[in-house]
């Protein structure tokens, strides 16, 4: 493991490019931040096929749901604080009350828009997105993952939204030697991936807090303690028998999100175990606050309680109330 | 395009039906909006039973014309309409949002054959039109040659119906930025500007004016309609299919509860149902007993 070669969203920019031409279908719509999202990309090779709204994210989106009546298969694009927050009414009727085909693709999601500080950070979004009947929220944990999702979300047919990151998070599908092949790594909307086996309790992470998850495995391990590691991609909906079979074969979960605690994917599992399973878990985000202005991604992270050493903590509290 | 006496006079007997349809729907429901479903009624007549192209055994006929009611609380109108024109039994408007009908207070296309698009919410019709303008364009062959048997270009024509206090609303001009950038002569607006909403009179509420020089200063074609007069709105629609490079606003002059004399220009028939007794009046007005 290590840093990617490439962030996530340029693996997602350049993926959405190339399925541009294989799905003639796909338009792209974004909020004058394509030379960021890199939707330019796209841009470039199918300008008729590209719609630059401005900034105007309540606008695209409903462009987006013409566009999706019109029977085109389009992915709007848009910072996430954004786009989940000042489109959401747009959102909530169009997209997903009146089940329109819309890709809402969430840029800079997380901590990862660091240097923009707390207005710019997405630290609600996917509780937001997973409240909503209909929605199915994905949330990639690196640059090879989400340039895999593009075309698996745009053949599904629904409201799908999908959370990318600024930055490069740290590699787990890439750097996988089972992965090396191309089929490698097969991604099923609301199938959760194990990713490290182990017996004594759980870490359910989701996004770039994957990575994290299997350091603090290991680092685990070290101690005599031995983590399983699943990848919830798919927050809604959500992968309840995985969880469900880990939560009965560990006895403790801890959940990790680079989001707040409130709502989010540790929301979720608390959710869906207290119904099925209930069974001590401890949940690994940003506390119910907002966070700053950092000079890096990483540093910011650590900062707000997302450190490979807070997810360390969090499992052995966990494992304590077993 | 000239149009003979006799359909004016056929449209102007279906707007009368509709609005007798959705006074009764109102009335029977104990819910909905009078003024607004009154106002459209020729509008919505004009579209439905000569403009649009449609073909209610096929619902989702990929070329069809398309309709957004923007104003969706105008529904009873969109509804009775759609009845009428075969979509669905006309029976089904007596049972209007019971708990197992498919007719949603606010248009719903997943529920009701013949609903475009979803609504209720004000604003989206223009953003979502040009999404869709936008769609037909992109599906046409990109030569421009294709036509049907008709010589008719293929190809969808999107209308939007939207209400005046709606255009309060920022979003209605973001989508109208973008139907102007994107040139889709293939969209037409229609504001029902019958100058009354919730609150009161919409030039108190929050003035309007001058509101067709917004549209134009929008780069949109913008004609003025008397929208009672069905000779002028049939005439105002074929000159929109006639604008070949930008988006057309018709703003449509209207009366809001009109055909009923103690709901024109109220306020307070925004959305309530009549009385029995305010119910049996409505009837002998537009019944012409009055």
């Amino acid at each position: 493991m290590g840093q990617t070669e490439i962030s996530m969203r340029e693996g997602y920019g350049r993926a959405l490019a190339d399925y541009g031409e294989v799905n003639r279908d796909v338009v792209v719509l974004d909020a004058d931040t394509s030379a960021s999202t890199l939707t330019c990309y796209f841009a470039q090779r199918f300008p008729e096929r590209f719609v630059n709204v401005g900034i105007a994210e309540p606008c695209m989106v409903d462009v987006a749901v013409g566009l999706a009546l019109g029977g085109k298969v389009p992915f709007a694009n848009a910072f996430a604080a954004l786009l989940a927050l000042r489109a959401m009414e747009q959102i909530r009727t169009c997209v997903c009350y009146a089940r329109t085909n819309v890709k809402l693709v969430a840029h800079y999601a997380g901590l990862s828009d660091y240097k923009d500080g707390p207005t710019h950070h997405s630290i609600v979004d996917i509780a937001a997105m997973r409240a909503l009947p209909e929605m199915t929220v994905i949330v990639p944990a690196d640059a090879l993952e989400a340039a895999k999702w593009v075309p698996i979300i745009a053949e599904y047919e629904g409201p799908v939204y999908l959370r990318i990151s600024r930055a490069a998070t740290i590699g787990v599908h890439n750097k996988r030697s089972d992965h090396k092949r191309s089929d490698g790594l097969r991604l099923k909307i609301g199938q959760g991936l194990t990713l490290r086996e182990g017996r004594d309790v759980t870490i359910a992470g989701t996004g770039s807090m994957v990575g994290r998850s299997l350091l603090a495995a290991e680092n685990l391990a070290r101690e005599g303690i031995s983590a399983r590691v699943l990848e919830i991609h798919t927050v809604k909906p959500l992968d309840v028998s995985l969880l469900r079979q880990a939560a009965e074969e560990t006895g403790a979960i801890v959940t990790a999100e680079e989001h707040s605690i409130v709502g989010g994917l540790g929301g979720a599992v608390a959710e869906a175990l207290a119904g099925v399973y209930p069974t001590p878990l401890e949940r690994v985000g940003i506390a119910d606050t907002f966070a700053r202005t950092a000079l890096d991604p990483e540093s910011l992270m650590d900062a707000c309680g997302l450190a490979v050493s807070d997810v360390v903590a969090a499992a052995r509290r966990a494992l304590a109330r077993k | 395009m000239h149009y003979p006496e006799s359909l004016i006079v056929e449209l102007e007997e279906q707007a009368r039906q509709l609005r007798l349809d959705s006074l009764r729907m109102i009335y029977k429901r104990g819910a909905g909006h009078p003024g607004g479903s009154l106002s459209a009624a020729e509008i919505i007549a004009a579209l439905f039973f000569h403009k649009m192209r449609l073909d209610p055994q096929r619902p989702d006929w990929p070329e069809r014309d398309r309709f957004i009611l923007s104003k969706g609380h105008a529904s009873a109108t969109l509804y009775a309409a759609l009845a009428r024109r075969g979509f669905f039994p006309l029976q089904d408007l007596e049972r209007w949002g019971e708990l197992d009908c498919h007719l949603q207070a606010h248009p719903d296309r997943l529920k009701t054959p013949g609903v475009d698009m979803t609504s209720g919410i004000l604003g989206h019709g223009v953003a979502i039109g040009a999404g869709l303008a936008l769609a037909a364009r992109l599906s046409q062959d990109p030569k421009g040659g294709d036509r049907n048997r008709l010589g008719k270009p293929l190809g969808s024509r999107v209308y939007v119906l939207l209400g005046d206090g709606e255009c309060q609303g920022g979003i209605v001009w973001e989508g109208a930025l973008v139907a102007a950038k994107y040139r889709l002569a293939n969209l037409t607006a229609i504001v029902d500007y019958n100058d009354v909403q919730l609150d009161g009179p919409v030039h108190e509420i929050m003035p309007l004016e001058p509101l067709a020089k917004k549209w134009r200063a929008f780069n949109w074609a913008t004609l003025e309609i008397n929208g009672h007069n069905l000779r002028q709105i049939l005439e105002a629609l074929d000159t929109a299919g006639e604008i070949h490079h930008r988006p057309t606003a018709i703003i449509a002059h209207t009366t809001k509860g009109k055909g009923v004399s103690f709901m024109e220009n109220d306020a307070t028939w925004h959305g309530i149902p009549p009385d029995e007794a305010q119910y049996a009046r409505a009837l002998a007005e537009l019944e012409g007993e009055v």
